[in-house]
């Protein structure tokens, strides 16, 4: 009688339908962006150094060229460890612009070397400076065959678009709890400009500038994501206090943030920022880009705060009927504004990461973030109704999104299409949730 | 009043079967009503009967079936089609909009226009529907400000105006005082006297008594009988609906009653309130009765911290309590199950697991951490001992019948284990049978040492259930019964208007 299964299935299946489209959408664009893919990477250093060996056997000498971006790095790195292990002689190992490639080649000769073979990326191949030494040539570039590969799906383009959705997605979990308890936000974007901003003042005139510590750029973020924090505060005050509705509340918070950033940066980027300040946003750590980690740890730990946790059943209650919940012992007030609270401070967070990732505060960030967020957090499955709504299903709107995003800037579709296929595809989930809640209602 | 069972019925249903994903709604159910006819449609919640007069006014469609009317076959495949063939149903949720007045209502989506709106014209049409009633309803304020009872009235005008010959009129009495109800009959009598065919629906048998000539029982989407009022007993009726006999219908177990536990002293709140003081002892049911506004729910609200009291003392086994909001009173052990399940017992959208451990979290949680196997076990226990029939616990509350929403609601409450339990109409809108199962549960809570303050309309509930009865008239307490059992309804009701 109390099994409660079929609904574990039934909640599943809704979960799953959100993830099938992300992943409908993934193949889609993987197909559509299959390609010829120039051969660059480990995978490739591996294989030209494998083929250079079987043509020259372990006496030859070798000139390792490729381009400047990471993919090149490491093919540098695999193509020397192979042949070198195999025992050729590496005479020298370029990554540069042909000029590097061609100076390089010339000492190398000068030294006295033959060069028997010369591995190469894709790109680096069709480089035509080898042809200028007469005991080179380009017919001596060995390079692995190009891969038909989607563009998409590269690692490079994947961590990419988990990087530029990371910030949404962030200031999307504090927008998910406001929305579940049937409110909305639209102060975030602004939050974004005015905690880059606060804390970019803090570090130029408390801090030291550029020379700035440690300690001092931390405590710098703190302020940043504080000052967000006493704006929702405001914000669930006046809303639980004076009874304005949120959608007003949180307009004129939007005016207001924005006004303040641009009043504290007398309108101007400040880019008094110390070198370490760019770690949280443009850094990686074990190649994963930092924003991603500190997004999935961030939903990890909000999908247990929503699902677990006394104050997720209250937010619920609190959204799916707020008199109700009062009723049954639940403070209304002091949850509403925690809610907000958090969601201003996630705000400023993602204004903070933003400003990382640009070595700057602008009074200028997040304009129009509040919409890109409300989109994720709609399309992912919340009911502006409120009471209903999960977080993971946030976490997967926000790649939707982005997934579309990205997949239609690969095909070269303009910014104007792109906005109509993305109010399409907001006006696509509501109807969902629509069809899906008179499904349940009758 | 004869019935006219010689003459062709007005309105003849037969074999009309509708069936809803995994519930057969309706199967080969039949209904005959006749011009000036006050057909009473009975039945216990999910027996049928909104099915069926959603069926009457075009809002479902059965899958087979005949319906009747004059003799001609009709096809009632909207409720456009329903209203042009003469039924009009008023619906337990009224539909008006609340910013229009009255005669806008009535006339809405059938103004009489020219190039302008005829308000003149319609206003006194209007006029002259009410007056046809015998009723004065203010014409030109908003509808939201007019009382239930008014509303009701502008819902009747509405239908007549459409020229009906049959009315549904489901739950009428429900919200309206016993006065109210008073003119309500009036009225359905004259319609009935005017030839027009009434189905009324209700729970409360007492009325079904006086108003019905026939009475048609439903039973799990069948038809389980049917029989000219006169013929049948209540104990019959009952049985009919309940398909099984119920000895007693207020089975009523006094406990050993102790000492004063909740005291309220000087209690009041602007001018719903004013200076009420009682106090309930333990293992009592304290009955809290009087007219809809006479103050009964505003003083529990009070009592429950969910508004807030002007001044006034409450001590809970001779401890002062300062309440503040419904969080303080149920932490110091009262609870309050509220008159209105829907807008504030429960939270629709959310399952009845979450909706049971609302209030107990802090007993069901470590560390802000809800301990989801115990809450599932401890809800499972209720379900058991309240016979809630679920499919299962992530079910949206949403979903389950008047008399289940009840349970959870109850089960809810019991897990607090709170002292002093207020149960404001606890068996409204509640089938017999789920009603005989209430009662129970209050005997058992009773037997506990529990306190209990039942508010009630329904004065023969009132009288069957309390071991003392407290009424109330205009905010004030106007009498006290100690003697219950020697007391009659009329007396009750004297108090009660004072």
């Amino acid at each position: 009688m109390n099994d409660s299964k079929p609904l574990r299935w039934k909640a599943l299946a809704n979960d799953y339908g959100m993830v099938l489209v992300l992943l409908i959408l993934i193949a889609a664009f993987s197909v559509l962006t299959l390609e010829r893919q120039s051969s660059t990477g480990s995978d490739a250093g591996r294989v030209v150094a494998r083929n250079i060996i079987a043509a020259h056997g372990t006496s030859g000498t070798v000139v390792v060229v490729a381009g400047l971006k990471p993919p090149d790095e490491r093919f540098l790195r695999e193509a020397k460890e192979a042949l070198e292990a195999g025992g050729v002689t590496v005479a020298a190992i370029v990554g540069g612009k042909p000029a590097d490639a061609r100076r390089t080649i010339e000492r190398v000769l000068l030294e006295g070397h033959s060069i028997d073979a010369i591995a190469a990326t894709g790109d680096a191949a069709k480089w035509s400076i080898y042809d200028r030494f007469e005991s080179v040539g380009s017919n001596k570039c060995v390079s692995a065959a190009p891969a038909l590969w989607p563009t998409f799906a590269k690692s490079e383009n994947v961590l990419n678009v988990a990087n530029q959705t990371a910030i949404y997605a962030i200031i999307a979990i504090g927008m998910t709890m406001v929305i579940i308890t049937a409110g909305i936000d639209l102060s975030v974007g602004s939050l974004v400009a005015l905690a880059a901003v606060a804390t970019a003042v803090f570090i130029r005139d408390v801090g030291e500038g550029t020379q700035t510590g440690t300690g001092l750029m931390i405590a710098g973020c703190c302020v940043g994501i504080g000052v967000c924090a006493l704006a929702g505060i405001f914000n669930g005050a006046m809303i639980t206090r004076l009874g304005i509705p949120p959608f007003i509340t949180t307009l004129a918070m939007m005016l207001m943030a924005r006004g303040l950033a641009r009043r504290l940066s007398n309108e101007l980027s400040i880019q008094a920022l110390p070198a370490s300040f760019t770690w949280i946003g443009g850094d990686t750590t074990f190649g994963i880009p930092n924003p991603v980690i500190l997004m999935i740890t961030l939903y990890g730990i909000a999908h247990i705060v929503m699902s677990r946790t006394v104050f997720g059943r209250y937010v619920y209650a609190v959204g799916g009927n707020a008199e109700a919940a009062r009723l049954s012992g639940v403070p209304v007030k002091r949850v509403i504004v925690i809610v907000y609270t958090l969601c201003g401070a996630l705000a400023g967070l993602g204004g903070i990461v933003q400003a990382s990732k640009l070595g700057s505060g602008d009074p200028k960030l997040g304009l129009m973030f509040e919409l890109d967020v409300i989109a994720a957090v709609v399309v992912g499955g919340t009911s502006l109704m409120g009471g209903e709504g999960r977080i993971f299903g946030t976490l997967i709107g926000a790649f939707i999104i982005a997934v579309i995003k990205n997949g239609m800037n690969l095909m070269k579709v303009g910014a104007p299409e792109q906005q109509i296929v993305l109010g399409a595809v907001v006006l696509l989930a509501v109807l969902v949730d629509t069809l899906k809640r008179r499904g349940t209602a009758s | 009043m004869v019935t006219t069972v010689d003459t062709a019925p007005l309105l003849e249903m037969s074999g009309i079967r509708k069936s809803f994903p995994g519930v057969q709604a309706l199967s080969d159910v039949s209904l005959r009503l006749h011009r000036g006819e006050v057909l009473a449609l009975m039945g216990e919640n999910g027996a049928g009967k909104s099915t069926l007069i959603k069926t009457l006014g075009g809002a479902h469609q059965p899958e087979s079936g005949t319906i009747v009317i004059d003799g001609s076959p009709v096809d009632l495949s909207s409720p456009m089609a329903a209203i042009a063939a003469g039924i009009g149903v008023i619906y337990q949720e009224f539909n008006l909009i609340p910013a229009l007045t009255a005669w806008e209502n009535i006339f809405l989506g059938r103004e009489q226009t020219g190039l302008f709106v005829d308000r003149s014209a319609e206003r006194k049409r209007a006029a002259a529907l009410f007056e046809r009633l015998g009723v004065d309803v203010p014409l030109d304020i908003p509808s939201r400000q007019l009382s239930i009872a008014q509303q009701q009235l502008v819902e009747i005008a509405k239908a007549l105006s459409q020229d009906v010959r049959i009315l549904v009129m489901d739950e009428p009495s429900a919200a309206l005082t016993p006065q109210e109800v008073d003119k309500l009959f009036a009225i359905i009598r004259e319609l009935r006297s005017q030839g027009i065919g009434i189905v009324y629906i209700s729970h409360r048998l007492d009325e079904i008594f006086e108003i019905a000539d026939t009475i048609t029982v439903l039973r799990d989407g069948q038809h389980a009988g049917d029989a000219p009022t006169s013929e049948m007993t209540r104990q019959q009726l009952i049985e009919l609906m309940v398909g099984r006999s119920i000895e007693n219908e207020f089975p009523k177990h006094p406990a050993e009653i102790g000492d004063s536990r909740l005291v309220i002293s000087g209690l009041c709140r602007g001018s719903t309130v004013k200076n009420v003081s009682f106090d309930v002892r333990r293992g009592e049911v304290l009955g809290l009765t009087g007219l809809v506004g006479a103050g009964r729910t505003d003083v529990v609200r009070l009592i429950f911290g969910a508004d807030t009291r002007d001044g006034g003392q409450i001590t809970l086994d001779g401890k002062a309590l300062n309440i503040r909001s419904p969080r303080d009173a149920i932490r110091a052990g009262v609870c309050l199950l509220t008159e209105d399940r829907k807008s504030q017992g429960l939270v629709l959208c959310r399952s009845v697991r979450e909706n049971f451990g609302l209030p107990s979290v802090r007993h069901l949680s470590a560390f802000g951490v809800m301990q989801q196997r115990q809450e599932r076990t401890a809800f499972s226990a209720f379900v058991d001992s309240l016979s809630i029939r679920i499919p299962h616990q992530e079910q949206p509350a949403r979903n389950l019948s008047g008399g289940n929403q009840q349970k959870v609601v109850l089960a809810k409450w019991l897990q607090v284990n709170a002292k002093v339990l207020i149960f404001d109409e606890p068996t409204r809108g509640i089938d017999v049978g789920a009603k005989h199962e209430i009662y129970q549960l209050m005997n058992d809570l009773t037997a506990q040492g529990k306190s209990i303050i039942m508010i009630s309309s329904e004065l023969p509930e009132v009288l069957g259930m309390s071991d003392r009865i407290l009424v109330m008239h205009e905010g004030r307490i106007s009498g006290e019964i100690s003697d219950v059992p020697t007391t009659t309804q009329e007396e009750l009701i004297k108090l009660a208007i004072n």
